[in-house]
């Protein structure tokens, strides 16, 4: 039997605001099927967007959401997370909005390593507002804002993500849908912050300047700079070089969550534990 | 109303009155001269089972807290002039999806780093309209120690009734003033917590936005079954992004009128020796105290002078004032800018020769300096 979306979906919003073959539709999707099979309560799920065609993610699925400003989703979401660190907090973001004007935000989350999860949908550029460079544009492509060509060096989000101290960072891309609501899943069963990467098209606003005029030619595009983690652990760094690894990049089951740890705090406030010291942690420094 | 005595500072006091308050939540950034009230809150709200959080930054500090907010907890940022100026785009956030939260300001010297551990009053008009758009703000400022406590439980109470931010202005000489104060007792102001409004119908029925046209909103807090939107942006009556028309007109009209039609019930002010007054100061935070000072000394001279302090400064008792302007033809405004809250006087009073005493060095003003420009006049 197909699936039915419809118990997730705010129907009344549909259409989507999203451009006739953009990627986002089959990430919510994914994601809502995801949540289906995880058996959550639509109830006990808050899911924050900022602001970009990410954003809008938020108003179209049937949870309880939040759509903020500019980038600050994770600083929103941490404020839920702790006033109920019972429920499950998802963050949905675009490149421009988690790693530029956000970037701050998304760093301290993974620091925290508070348990919510973050999904970047990375479409390489301003796809809204139509085509500025975004801190994943690839160098060398023509943005609104470079029309000779970005210079600017781009993050490697999952990358970033480790390097920050996320416990679980994942990417996938929107080819393959089954894969990425498995990953998914995975993201939001994790214990800690979840970085979940996905790329995405955006062949209008990326594409039609950059030789990927159609959605398929913006998709094979994707796949060729993606590769399995698997192979791509078996690669020389020349290989690598122009590649992203996909699939689950990092997982430790074992870092402290920061909601936990603040129930230590309250504890050691109320008199129920000592104060908390260095010897508490295996790692000091 | 029974009150219990202290000795502490302002704000400590405005950290404690916000846990006695029921706020379960503080987010925020060190920034003096405000950093004492997170050292406090971050002290207090865990022996309540409640969360201080210092975050990365100052946006992160009123993003984490209207977080809080939306999920249905009471929750406070502290902070100072730059904070404020780097908070101000969520609080419009706060004021679009009415959010309620307590917002304190401690005034230090600005503009830009300023004067960080000197006093102003230089924040009156950022408080009026920190974000871009219309709304209406509610702005209380408290003129004592005791106040510090007072107000700030004041604010959650009328952030609650209006949903929307309170900012509580302190001034660095209030904050860091240490003596005895007078506060109410736990259980007084236990009895006085009115929390926010909620629905407890069906689902199906409930429109958060879909209120009287000066009436706020009606939020539940989250995850309790009413699934809705929250959003920056012109929304429906639940909640959800729209540009219709007339939609967009009656939820700012709304947003104004909200505050506007039922503005007696924040207005808030002292008058001191104003009976029979022929000399009018008006003068709020902690150059109340000097203008207390110099009207006693004043009188001991013969000379008629009163004091009338706003406490709620916006919206700004201007009717009041007004009734004052009108019979008293000595009007003298003193404050630690220039001319913030003179020009409000002005406006209220539409009379242009209202005299003023301004300092902008980051020293207080003495009852001393107010005497002397009173004897001017």
């Amino acid at each position: 039997m197909a699936f039915n979306y419809d118990k997730y979906l705010r129907l009344e919003k549909m259409p989507t605001l999203w451009c006739w073959g953009c990627g986002d539709g089959v990430i919510l999707k994914a994601f809502v099927r995801a949540i289906e099979k995880m058996g959550v309560n639509q109830d006990d799920i808050c899911v924050v967007s900022g602001i970009g065609c990410s954003g809008r993610f938020s108003s179209y699925v049937d949870f309880n959401t939040v759509h903020t400003t500019h980038g600050r989703t994770v600083a929103y979401a941490t404020g839920i997370k702790l006033s109920r660190p019972d429920k499950m907090v998802i963050c949905v973001a675009g490149d421009g909005d988690a790693l530029a004007i956000g970037g701050n935000h998304t760093i301290h989350g993974c620091r925290r390593n508070i348990d919510m999860t973050m999904i970047i949908i990375n479409n390489f550029i301003y796809g809204l507002t139509n085509s500025q460079t975004s801190p994943t544009t690839p160098k060398g492509m023509w943005t609104v804002t470079q029309k000779a060509g970005n210079i600017d060096p781009t993050f490697n989000t999952c990358d970033l993500a480790i390097a920050a101290g996320a416990s679980f960072v994942a990417r996938e891309s929107m080819l393959d849908p089954k894969k990425l609501e498995k990953a998914m899943i995975k993201a939001m069963q994790h214990k800690g912050f979840s970085m979940m990467e996905v790329l995405s098209n955006c062949h209008i606003n990326l594409g039609r300047k950059n030789k990927m005029v159609s959605a398929m030619e913006n998709l094979e595009w994707i796949d060729s700079i993606t590769i399995s983690k698997k192979k791509y652990d078996t690669m020389t760094p020349e290989e690598q070089l122009n590649l992203l690894p996909t699939g689950i990049l990092k997982q430790d089951t074992e870092a402290d969550e920061y909601c936990d740890m603040y129930a230590e705090i309250q504890k050691a406030q109320q008199g129920l534990r000592k104060p908390i010291s260095q010897d508490d942690f295996a790692k000091k420094i | 109303m029974a009150t219990r005595e202290v000795i502490s500072t302002g704000n400590e006091l405005a950290a404690i009155a916000a846990v006695d308050a029921g706020c379960k939540f503080f987010g925020g950034y060190p920034l003096t001269p405000s950093s004492e009230i997170m050292h406090v809150c971050s002290d207090l709200l865990p022996k309540k089972g409640g969360v201080a959080i210092q975050m990365e930054d100052e946006i992160a500090g009123i993003c984490c807290v209207i977080g809080a907010a939306m999920a249905g907890d009471r929750a406070l940022t502290a902070t100072s002039g730059p904070g404020m100026s780097l908070k101000a785009e969520n609080l419009g956030l706060a004021q679009m999806a009415e959010v309620p939260l307590v917002c304190i300001n401690v005034m230090r010297g600005g503009p830009s780093t300023g004067l960080p551990t000197r006093v102003s009053q230089g924040d009156i008009l950022q408080s009026k309209n920190p974000s871009h758009g219309d709304y209406k703000s509610i702005t209380l400022c408290a003129g004592s120690l005791a106040e510090c406590y007072t107000e700030v439980v004041r604010a959650f109470n009328i952030a609650d009734r209006f949903m929307q931010p309170v900012i509580v202005l302190l001034d660095e000489t209030i904050g860091h003033m240490h003596g005895k104060a007078d506060i109410p007792t736990i259980e007084d102001v236990e009895a006085g917590i009115v929390p926010r409004k909620r629905f407890d119908g069906a689902p199906e029925d409930y429109f958060p936005y879909e209120c009287g046209p000066t009436e706020p909103a009606v939020l539940n807090p989250m995850f309790e079954g009413y699934r809705y939107h929250f959003t920056g942006l012109h929304h429906d009556k639940n909640g959800f992004p729209t540009e219709e028309i007339e939609t967009c007109r009656k939820l700012i009209q709304r947003l104004e009128d909200k505050v506007e039609v039922h503005k007696n019930e924040v207005e808030s002010y002292e008058e001191f020796m104003m009976d029979d007054a022929e000399i009018m100061i008006v003068a709020y935070g902690s150059v109340s105290l000097a203008a207390k000072e110099s009207i006693r000394h004043l009188r001991k001279e013969g000379i008629k002078a009163g004091l009338f302090r706003p406490i709620t400064i916006w919206p700004s008792p201007a009717e009041k004032i007004k009734e004052y302007t009108d019979k008293i033809e000595k009007v003298l405004v003193v404050e630690l800018n220039i001319g913030q809250f003179h020009s409000e006087v002005q406006r209220a009073a539409a009379r242009l020769d209202i005299e003023g005493l301004f300092k902008v060095n980051g020293r207080p003003i003495s009852p001393y300096e107010i005497v002397n420009k009173v004897k001017e006049l």
